[in-house]
């Protein structure tokens, strides 16, 4: 008898929740935050399909503040592996250049982002968005339903969600009503690394250490990606060994001190220093933003 | 994690990740409440594997000392619990997954609070649970909610059971304490058929015998928790079975290629196996497993493929590929347990959409036969099933699927209902056997009458009379008016001229006698077809008022929509598209309305259309918004 491995397992079942999706929607659209889970997503999406490309183009709500390498990275991907890419920015941001410095975190998250992405999906119509959330991400997540059902103003009824039997989601929506769909739900960051590890998955370079120009601010190592950033007098950026546990808008996101410059020295790493993932994110720590008013509200 | 693997972690980190990319997964279920230790066990499940972060931890050390329970110690129960400051949001209990694991398995846990919306939760749970760790309190033993537990994983056809007899810190670690609960649950078990039951002392808050057997148990010699969770084969059964593949896409990149897209649910496929198409029952061959990685050799239960065949058979998706020699049934009639997870209760006769494998159909539900008390086990009476009610009730759908019972696959005799009008899931259901026809004598439980043909259909039976001068557009306009409810699913029937004067009518003429008597056919038609449930568009130039008048009162209140397309004479004239105003006018023909014949305008229609106004693909519009407004489609 052949027992499938763990990543087996949960390859299989990401895969059977996109097919799902995509049977039975009309516009689906996945998006793509440029980090490793979007990397593992896409990969999934890639096999769901095989031998046909995805069958749904590639969305990524852009603030502009996102690292250098990490627009290289997703415009080369995308060319590699010829798939339709929509970038979104937000118009009213762009006119009144919405910023992490001047507008602080919250200000800039919820513009660029939220209502990014609410701008976005309505703009195209899709009706089934895939996002790669996992509910091992914090404890609000982990009873998240891997098929979530969105209003026509994008809004989270925690009352109205469904229950999922066995392998069967109810994908149907009323007029108006869009689906999220998160294939990455049963995966823990520890899956998401053996597996990108396993499948030689590409990921963003910033995920591995290197001597990177960076600053401290507020406990946190910022990394001076652009002239764009607002210097204290005081403030000299430095080069030092650091690589980032995940990925956003450079100016909030938190880079750790690393000699790992490699996948297996970043997963030792990880077991041997357990700190938690979304540690590195600032915007978890805005004190008003716990995650559950952030999806009500229409974040991923 | 032990001292082994993470020296191995520290020095070796390729071959750790070797060890680690062989690991299987186990999906359980924990029942119990929080009175039993459950939190307090999962906690320390996460915890005893090392996967609660530096920083998840500290804040469990200062959440400890400020609200915990345990004084100066860890209580692991924050961890997990969430759930207080969830009631305060007013967000609903339910299921929460984590994840935990060790060099052997990852695991993945859903958690069910104990209280509230109950069995709805442990259901959803244990749908996918391999596994079932139902706890006890050492103290108390097996309890009514334990019996309760017990059940709803049996029924779900889970058929791997731990006792954990917790809190055995509190009985002095007692052996005949111990003892006397497993005897106690083995004799209640084998009553309701749960198969392999495995029974551990525990203490969750202690840590006895989580990892490590006990020294406070030495005469404890079975397994501890994690090894035999990291040990316990589950995948045989699936895996034994004839191959099951429910078809969820077509897959299609180029003329040459035709793949089916799937999960297997059961069994195994080889290229060059006989494969039956269901319902449709045509056979074909394996050509190819083709996937991402390459083609394979085989496939298992559990792995995601795309199937070529060597012949050209039709399949599409909800269709199941299966072994040729042991193809699963196929029915539209069968008994089921339903486990109601909706407010609004089950309503007999309404139609619901039910989701089996990747197949959609219509399914209507007779009165349950009777429901579970899931506390005693004890069969009643019911008209109905509520909200986290378990019964058992006929199931009637409108197209055949194919299915195996529930208890050979949870895949493939396992449905949720869905409501058409919410799109909300509105219960769970198991399939056992399917009805044979001598069977189904009790089916006639529910009258066979207007409403129930209008249920079925869900939608309101009614006519939708257009009368006009000829050429005003009336079956223009009906011709849309049907197109559209057809596409919202609505079952309609259009009645005019040319389908009921070529049959029906066609003994009769354009005299004022042979007018009447064709109105009074059409209406009595229309009233038959409107007890059959139907949406009828009559569109008839229907002269007179009192043929009309006649067909209202066929019909009781509100059946009867009269729409008056009104165009003035000149208009329809200049446009006689047929040529009959013009016929008319040199006296060719004869009783023709508005020029030798009258026309009575409508005093009080329902809907009154000025086509000079607007098109005819607004005035269908206005059609369909009035039926919306009286109820009549939703």
């Amino acid at each position: 008898m052949k027992m499938l491995t763990h990543l087996q397992s949960l390859e299989a079942e990401s895969i059977q929740i996109m097919r799902e999706a995509v049977s039975e929607s009309e516009r689906p659209v996945m998006l793509y935050s440029v980090g490793k889970d979007s990397s593992v997503m896409l990969h999934l999406a890639v096999k769901a399909f095989y031998p046909s490309k995805p069958p749904f183009p590639l969305l990524h709500v852009d603030t502009t503040w996102k690292f250098r390498e990490m627009y290289e990275f997703r415009d080369k991907l995308v060319t590699e592996l010829g798939l339709d890419l929509l970038i979104y920015q937000n118009p009213e941001c762009i006119e009144l250049g919405i910023n992490p410095f001047t507008h602080g975190s919250a200000v800039h998250t919820d513009m660029w982002k939220t209502q990014g992405l609410k701008q976005a999906l309505d703009k195209y119509g899709f009706d089934a968005a895939f996002g790669g959330a996992r509910r091992d991400e914090e404890k609000a997540r982990a009873k998240e339903r891997v098929f979530s059902v969105r209003s026509a103003q994008h809004r989270w009824d925690p009352k109205q969600q469904r229950p999922e039997l066995w392998h069967l989601y109810n994908v149907r929506r009323s007029a108006g009503e869009s689906i999220r769909v998160f294939p990455l739900s049963n995966w823990t960051e520890l899956d998401v690394w053996q597996y990108i590890h396993h499948e030689e998955i590409p990921i963003v370079p910033l995920y591995f250490a290197a001597p990177r120009p960076v600053v401290e601010r507020d406990g946190a190592l910022i990394m001076v990606d652009d002239d764009r950033m607002p210097l204290e007098p005081n403030e000299v950026p430095v080069d030092r060994s650091v690589r980032f546990r995940t990925l956003g808008c450079y100016p909030l996101t938190g880079a750790v001190e690393s000699d790992a410059d490699t996948l297996t020295g970043i997963i030792q790493e990880m077991l041997l220093t357990t700190s938690s993932e979304r540690q590195g994110r600032v915007i978890d720590h805005d004190s008003s933003s716990s995650m559950e008013k952030k999806k009500q509200e229409g974040y991923f | 994690m032990s001292h082994a693997a993470t020296d191995l972690l520290a020095t070796d980190i390729d071959a750790y990740l070797q060890l680690h990319e062989r690991k299987t997964m186990l999906r359980f279920i924990t029942c119990g409440s929080v009175d039993d230790g459950k939190s307090t066990l999962i906690g320390r499940l996460l915890y005893d594997s090392k996967l609660v972060f530096e920083d998840h931890l500290m804040a469990l050390e200062a959440d400890s000392k400020k609200v915990g329970t345990q004084g100066e110690d860890l209580d692991f129960a924050l961890l997990v619990d969430g759930l207080a400051a969830e009631r305060e949001q007013g967000i609903t209990i339910d299921v929460a997954y984590r994840f935990f694991s060790t060099e052997r398995r990852k695991f993945v846990v859903a958690d069910t609070p104990g209280h509230e919306q109950y069995t709805r939760n442990m259901v959803t749970g244990a749908s996918t649970a391999e596994l079932a760790v139902i706890l006890v309190d050492a103290r108390s033993g097996v309890l009514t909610q334990t019996r309760r537990h017990s059940y709803l994983v049996a029924l779900l056809g889970i058929k791997h059971v731990v006792l954990a007899v917790n809190k055995l810190d509190l009985v002095d670690y007692s052996q005949t304490v111990f003892e006397a609960v497993e005897a106690d649950y083995r004799t209640f078990a084998a009553d309701i058929g749960l198969g392999d039951i495995t029974c551990i002392p525990l203490s969750a808050l202690k840590g006895d015998n989580i990892t490590e057997l006990s020294a406070h148990t030495p005469w404890y010699q079975g397994p501890t928790l994690i090894g035999h969770l990291e040990t316990v084969e589950v995948e045989d059964d699936i895996q034994d079975g004839p191959f099951r593949l429910p078809v969820q896409w077509v897959n299609r990149p180029n003329l040459d290629f035709r793949g089916f897209s799937g999960q297997i649910v059961a069994g195994s496929v080889r290229p060059g196996d006989r494969v039956t198409v269901l319902p449709s029952g045509r056979e074909s061959t394996v050509a190819g497993i083709v996937t991402a990685d390459g083609d394979l050799d085989e496939a298992v239960a559990g792995q995601s493929i795309t199937v070529t065949l060597t012949d050209e058979v039709d399949v599409s998706r909800g269709d199941v590929l299966a072994a040729a020699s042991e193809p699963p049934a196929v029915a539209d009639q069968f008994e089921a347990h339903i486990i109601w997870m909706d407010e609004q209760e089950m309503l007999p006769g309404r139609p619901y959409l039910m989701k089996i494998g990747t197949r959609i159909v219509g399914a209507t539900l007779a009165h349950p036969k009777y429901k579970i008390n899931v506390n005693t086990l004890d069969h009643t009476a019911a008209k109905t099933l509520e909200l986290n009610e378990i019964g058992v009730a006929n199931i009637n759908l409108d197209r055949p699927v194919p299915f195996d019972p529930y208890e050979q696959n949870r895949y493939m005799g396992g449905f949720i209902l869905i409501d058409r009008f919410t799109n909300g899931t509105v219960a769970a259901g198991l399939l056992h056997f399917a009805l044979r026809r001598a069977d189904n004598v009790h089916w006639q439980a529910i009258e066979v009458n207007k409403e129930a043909h209008a249920r079925l259909k869900g939608q309101g039976p009614c006519v939708v009379w257009l009368t006009g001068l000829s050429g005003a557009g009336k079956s223009t306009i009906a011709n849309i008016v049907e197109r559209k409810l057809h596409e919202m699913g609505r079952h309609t029937y259009l009645l005019d001229g040319d389908n009921v004067r070529h049959g029906l009518n066609r003994d009769l003429g354009f005299t004022d006698v042979d007018r009447v008597e064709n109105i009074r056919r059409v209406a009595e038609v229309a009233g038959l077809m409107v007890d059959a449930g139907l949406i009828v568009l009559a569109s008839f130039i229907s002269p007179f008022r009192a043929e009309r008048e006649m067909a209202r009162q066929r019909l009781e209140e509100g059946e009867f929509v009269e729409v008056f397309v009104n165009t003035p004479l000149a208009t329809a004239e200049e446009r006689d598209r047929k040529g009959l105003y013009a016929k008319a006018r040199r006296g060719e023909l004869a009783n023709f309305t508005g020029i030798d014949s009258a026309y009575e305008a409508p005093l009080d229609p329902e809907i009154r259309i000025e086509t000079s106004q607007i098109s005819a693909e607004q005035a269908a519009d206005v059609i369909i918004d009035y039926l919306r407004a009286a109820r009549r489609i939703l």
